[in-house]
């Protein structure tokens, strides 16, 4: 009894308030979203919102039953779900049902289907974490870092081949797990380097980027010119940078999808057409702004209720956010995401086992990549890039698998005393 | 272990520098920025417009004489096209396959869920064919529209007729037109356009992405109902509208009566006229073109836009003038010896033939051009020749008093103005104060450049009726249920001439129908004062005129009427006028004394030749080719002339000397 009491107050209920405060957001947004005038109710299960309610109910049975179980037993099977995954990535390669291009679904029957990606991250977060809380083992050696790119980098590649991009360069956030457990910073400053001059080298002429990355070493190289290992070090860089962005030319036109670079070009100001490529973003953009301050009101927005948005209930759910609740809406919305990433990152700091330190700054920087990505592309600033919003899009896959990857962390949390 | 601990804040710093960027382009697009909200206004909302029934127009006993009836577009949205029996469809609508699959093919063109005119304007009983059979064919339907009928298909002149805008008057409304919309082109139609055509409403939806609507925007907050266009009342009495119809035919000239104690327009005819009805539907575009073309000309509108000299009709204002001047008395006596003699110059008068003595009244009776020459001369003359001018310029004021060379201002567009001649004119013709009284007499008996239409002549009938007053000629008496009528038309128009000069004028006028030129014409039972007129014109048979009122005793009817082409007043234009008048004020035609009968006047044919008229009144256009033509026979003729003198020089003097021969003998 003791015991019970003592569990129930050990679970971070200020997370789960969120947690469901998103989860209800998001099925109303959905509601007002795919409105269905000859189903009104919001619990009609012939329609999306429908499905949504049940949705929840399913993730919240998921989630309360993964806090009765043992701590232990998700440690021990952290590596069987990792295997599971990565059969099922393999599985949805051959029996997949295709959908907007990317074969990334597997059908269940009665209308529900799969999605292992969305469960992939779930489970290598959970093996990342297995492995890099194993003893003698450190980032920073070679070794180590490059099991655990191995970990990261299987699922990465099988969901590539689906070819589902945004699932994909999710698993890129857990650079930030790598880097709390002591991965140098040079790779998030040289990653955050390489984005730049891919993106100036798209926008601007190679060589005039190269001119200026040219002076900018040549700067330095002067006033420091004594050290000589930095003056070697910084030359190598140059070497590269120069080489990487006369190579982004051909990177751009032959490795990416034409899609994919209408998709970029449209986000930096290249290319605008409205009415093709650029439809969605600029429609979505539309929602967005004509909400205002204080938004349209709920069930009150045009834009996505009247299908000029696409997708509208799952990617670009955001537009109905910030259709109909405005500017105040979507603070409130990106406040509440802020708010349960920082409680999660501190969540993390407070554990004892290294396990569920690590697992939890992978939760932490798997939903806020989705919150950033997904929000950027609704206006304008990412490329178009297909993942969802964490609990409120539209999806019974995304949805169980984020509650999944919460409520491990909160089981984790809730036996943090205990020895893992 | 805990090695790194700080960078947890690196990482929370990593994401809120993040959430602060995503957060800073909300607030510039959702409160900053407004051009997203216009974005969304245009992408949701449509704006259908909602046309009003045009008001109908009623005689003056109510009588329709213009309505709207339905008709029946079919239209098709080829997107809920399913298999169907095209050949019935064929049938039923009375097209082939090929032009069916040219339609459908337009229509899919349009869009696939929009819904495009299949076939125009079907006609109500073709219509209850089709409808019974057109759940057979889903994706098929029909829309009504509205279109102008015109059941006793009288008065085109008068109704006009309407047609699709066009870009001049869509500029000039202010954006009250589109593209497509109808307006008023001519008649009353075009006059009265702001009051038939309503007021549209606008019906405000919001339609999703493929257009399609779905409901009110802001709760119909914005929408407007389409109030139907006012009825309108005319003057027209359409018994005698027909009746006069019936008698133009085949006549080329026009009929004006009007009431003179209102100054409402009672028949408006104008000959040759056509069945406003081909202005509507879809052979309008065919029926217009062959009008355009008929060398009659029918939509050209006599009542106001033709000009005639009013000839002898012009005495009774002649003589007015002179009796208010003072010049003459009614018991001012002219012997005619069957000619004037003004100046130097031996005017004809009554073929040469001697009206003896006569004075004011038999000479209006008798038409005696000399006694008019006479009252003329001596207005002009009496200061003496020096003040020609200045006495021509007062007689002139006079005249323009009664309406003449001036336009009336009737309720209808392209009203013309008529002529009254000026000094400066005949300055410019004759040097100045080259030209007397005898060089311009003709207008003494409304002859010369003396012109005015059948409107003006009607009003002038109108004027004496009222002994010296009239009040403006208007068309429409009522909009809507409220009789409101503009209050210029209840103003009496004074013409400066004391009613006590009027009486020995009128004794004239009514001595031509009882016992003068129009005899035949007399109504049993009815005293008509009338004043028939044979109006010379340059090229062609004199028009026949005849103007009138009746009764004597409080007049109700004053008429003017025009036969083009046909000679004398009497012949034509006094029976005809006496038919007009006998029906609107018994309401049936009697047996004539006289033994004229209308259906005489209606079957004869007096359309003049056509050749003549149509150099007369169009100036033929030279056709591109036949300019061509004419300067290749002027080159060959030159050559001709080149190649004849070198052939031999003694033949061309052979022939200069024939020449020169045969002008001796001249």
């Amino acid at each position: 009894m003791n015991n019970q009491r003592s569990f129930f107050f050990n679970v971070d209920w200020v997370t789960v308030f969120i947690y469901f405060a998103l989860c209800v957001i998001g099925w109303f947004n959905i509601h007002s979203a795919v409105f269905d005038e000859r189903h009104p109710s919001i619990i009609d299960g012939a329609t999306n919102y429908g499905k949504q309610f049940t949705f929840i109910i399913v993730s919240v049975i998921v989630g309360g039953i993964i806090l009765l179980l043992e701590s232990r037993f998700i440690t021990a099977l952290a590596p069987i779900f990792y295997v599971g995954t990565l059969l099922l990535l393999l599985l949805v390669l051959v029996i997949g049902h295709r959908v907007g291009g990317n074969m990334a679904w597997i059908n269940l029957g009665g209308g529900f289907r799969l999605q292992p990606a969305e469960f992939a991250k779930f489970s290598t977060c959970l093996i990342l974490a297995r492995y890099l809380s194993g003893p003698n083992i450190k980032v920073s050696e070679i070794k180590s870092f490059a099991i655990a790119l191995a970990i990261i980098g299987v699922p990465m590649f099988l969901i590539l081949l689906q070819p589902d991009m945004g699932s994909t360069l999710v698993f890129i956030s857990l650079v930030f797990v790598l880097y709390r457990e002591g991965l140098s910073p040079y790779f998030l400053i040289i990653g955050f380097l390489f984005i730049a001059l891919f993106v100036s080298a798209i926008l601007f002429s190679p060589l005039a980027v190269i001119g200026v990355i040219v002076a900018i070493v040549a700067l330095i190289i002067l006033l420091f010119r004594r050290n000589k290992r930095l003056v070697t070090t910084l030359l190598a860089g140059l070497a590269i940078c120069v080489v990487f962005v006369l190579s982004v030319k051909f990177i751009y036109n032959s490795v990416l999808k034409p899609h994919q670079k209408v998709r970029i070009d449209i986000v930096l100001g290249i290319k605008s057409d409205l009415k093709g490529k650029g439809y969605n973003v600029n429609q979505s953009k539309i929602a967005i702004g004509s909400g205002k301050l204080w938004g349209k009101g709920y069930l009150h927005g045009t834009q996505t209720k009247y299908s000029f948005v696409p997708e509208q209930s799952t990617d670009f759910i955001f537009c109905t956010v910030g259709e109909e609740w405005g500017f105040a809406g979507s603070v409130t919305v990106i406040g509440l995401y802020l708010f349960l990433v920082l409680r999660i990152i501190m969540l993390a700091e407070r554990q004892r086992s290294p396990f569920s330190r690590i697992y939890g700054y992978g939760v932490a920087s798997v939903i806020f990549f989705h919150v950033m990505i997904n929000v950027g592309m609704t206006i304008g600033i990412v490329p178009v890039i297909g993942i969802p919003l964490p609990f409120i899009s539209y999806g019974g896959s995304s949805l169980i698998s984020f509650t999944l990857l919460l409520f491990v962390l909160l089981k984790l949390d809730s036996n943090r005393m205990g020895i893992v | 272990m805990n090695r790194f601990f700080e960078r947890r804040y690196v990482i929370a710093g990593i994401f809120i520098t993040i959430v602060i960027i995503l957060l800073a382009r909300l607030f510039y697009m959702q409160v900053i920025d407004d051009r997203y909200a216009i974005y969304a206004g245009k992408n949701v909302l449509r704006q259908t417009i909602q046309y009003p029934a045009r008001g109908p127009i009623l005689d003056r006993n109510g009588k329709v004489l213009v309505l709207n009836e339905p008709f029946y577009d079919i239209v098709v949205e080829p997107r809920k096209v399913k298999p169907f029996d095209t050949l019935a469809l064929c049938k039923l609508l009375g097209i082939d396959k090929a032009e069916f699959d040219k339609r459908w093919i337009k229509a899919c063109k349009f869009g696939q869920t929009t819904a495009s005119v299949f076939e125009k304007q079907l006609t109500p009983e073709v219509y209850a064919a089709v409808q019974e059979r057109l759940s057979e064919f889903p994706g098929f339907s029909s829309i009504t529209r509205y279109l102008r009928t015109y059941p006793d298909s009288v008065a085109a002149h008068f109704l006009g007729f309407i047609g699709e805008v066009k870009e001049p008057d869509i500029k000039r409304s202010n954006g009250y037109y589109h593209q497509g919309d109808f307006i008023g082109i001519t008649g009353v139609e075009k006059s009265y356009e702001t009051v038939l055509r309503g007021q549209r409403g606008v019906l405000n939806q919001m339609v999703d992405s493929r257009g399609r609507p779905k409901g009110k925007y802001a709760n119909g907050l914005f929408d407007t109902a389409a109030v139907a266009g006012e009825r309108l009342t005319s003057s027209l009495d359409i018994n005698i509208q027909k009746l006069g119809e019936k008698l133009m035919q085949n006549k080329v000239g026009s009929i004006v009566a009007i009431e003179p104690s209102t100054g409402e327009i009672l028949c408006y005819v104008s000959g040759p006229t056509y069945d406003p009805n081909l202005m509507v539907g879809r052979e309008r575009g065919n029926n217009a073109a062959k009008m355009y073309n008929d060398v009659y000309n029918p939509f050209f509108i006599r009542p106001i836009q033709a000009k005639y000299p009013p000839g002898s009709s012009f005495k009774p204002l002649s003589a007015l003038i002179g009796l208010q001047e003072g010049i003459i008395t009614p018991q001012t006596t002219y012997y005619c010896p069957g000619y004037y003699q003004a100046g130097n110059r031996r005017v004809k008068c009554n073929n040469g033939e001697s009206h003896g003595l006569v004075n004011l009244s038999s000479a209006v009776a008798e038409s005696c051009n000399g006694y008019f020459m006479m009252v003329f001369e001596k207005i002009i003359n009496r200061y003496g020749g020096k003040a020609t001018e200045e006495e021509f310029n007062k007689w002139r004021d006079n005249v323009k008093k009664f309406g003449l060379g001036t336009r009336l201002d009737l309720d209808m567009p392209s009203e013309s103005r008529g002529n009254v001649p000026t000094s400066l004119y005949y300055d410019n013709i004759y040097h100045k104060g080259g030209w007397r009284s005898s060089t311009v007499i003709n207008v003494a008996f409304g002859q010369g450049e003396l012109l005015a239409t059948p409107l003006q002549m009607a009003n002038l009938e109108c004027t004496i009726a009222n002994e010296g007053f009239y009040y403006k000629p208007h068309l429409i008496k009522a909009i809507g249920t409220h009789n409101v009528i503009k209050k210029e038309y209840a103003v009496r128009n004074y013409v400066g001439i004391d009613s006590q000069y009027f009486q020995p004028v009128i004794n004239g006028m009514e001595a031509v129908v009882e016992r003068g030129t129009a005899i035949r014409s007399k109504i049993p039972g009815i005293i008509m004062c009338g004043k028939t007129g044979t109006a010379q014109n340059t090229g062609g048979e004199s028009h026949s005129v005849f103007v009138a009122f009746a009764p004597r005793e409080n007049p109700k009817i004053a008429i003017a009427v025009i036969v083009e082409n046909s000679g004398e007043g009497a012949h034509w234009a006094a029976p005809i006028a006496s038919f007009i008048v006998e029906k609107y004020l018994k309401g049936t035609i009697s047996q004539r004394e006289s033994g004229i009968t209308v259906e005489h006047f209606a079957n004869a044919n007096r359309l003049p030749d056509s050749a003549l008229y149509y150099n007369k009144f169009r100036r033929k256009p030279v056709p591109a080719d036949t300019a061509k033509k004419q300067k290749k026979d002027s080159l060959q003729k030159t050559q001709g002339l080149k190649t004849a003198s070198g052939k031999g020089k003694k033949d061309t003097e052979n022939k200069s000397q024939a020449a020169q021969l045969k002008t001796k003998k001249r």
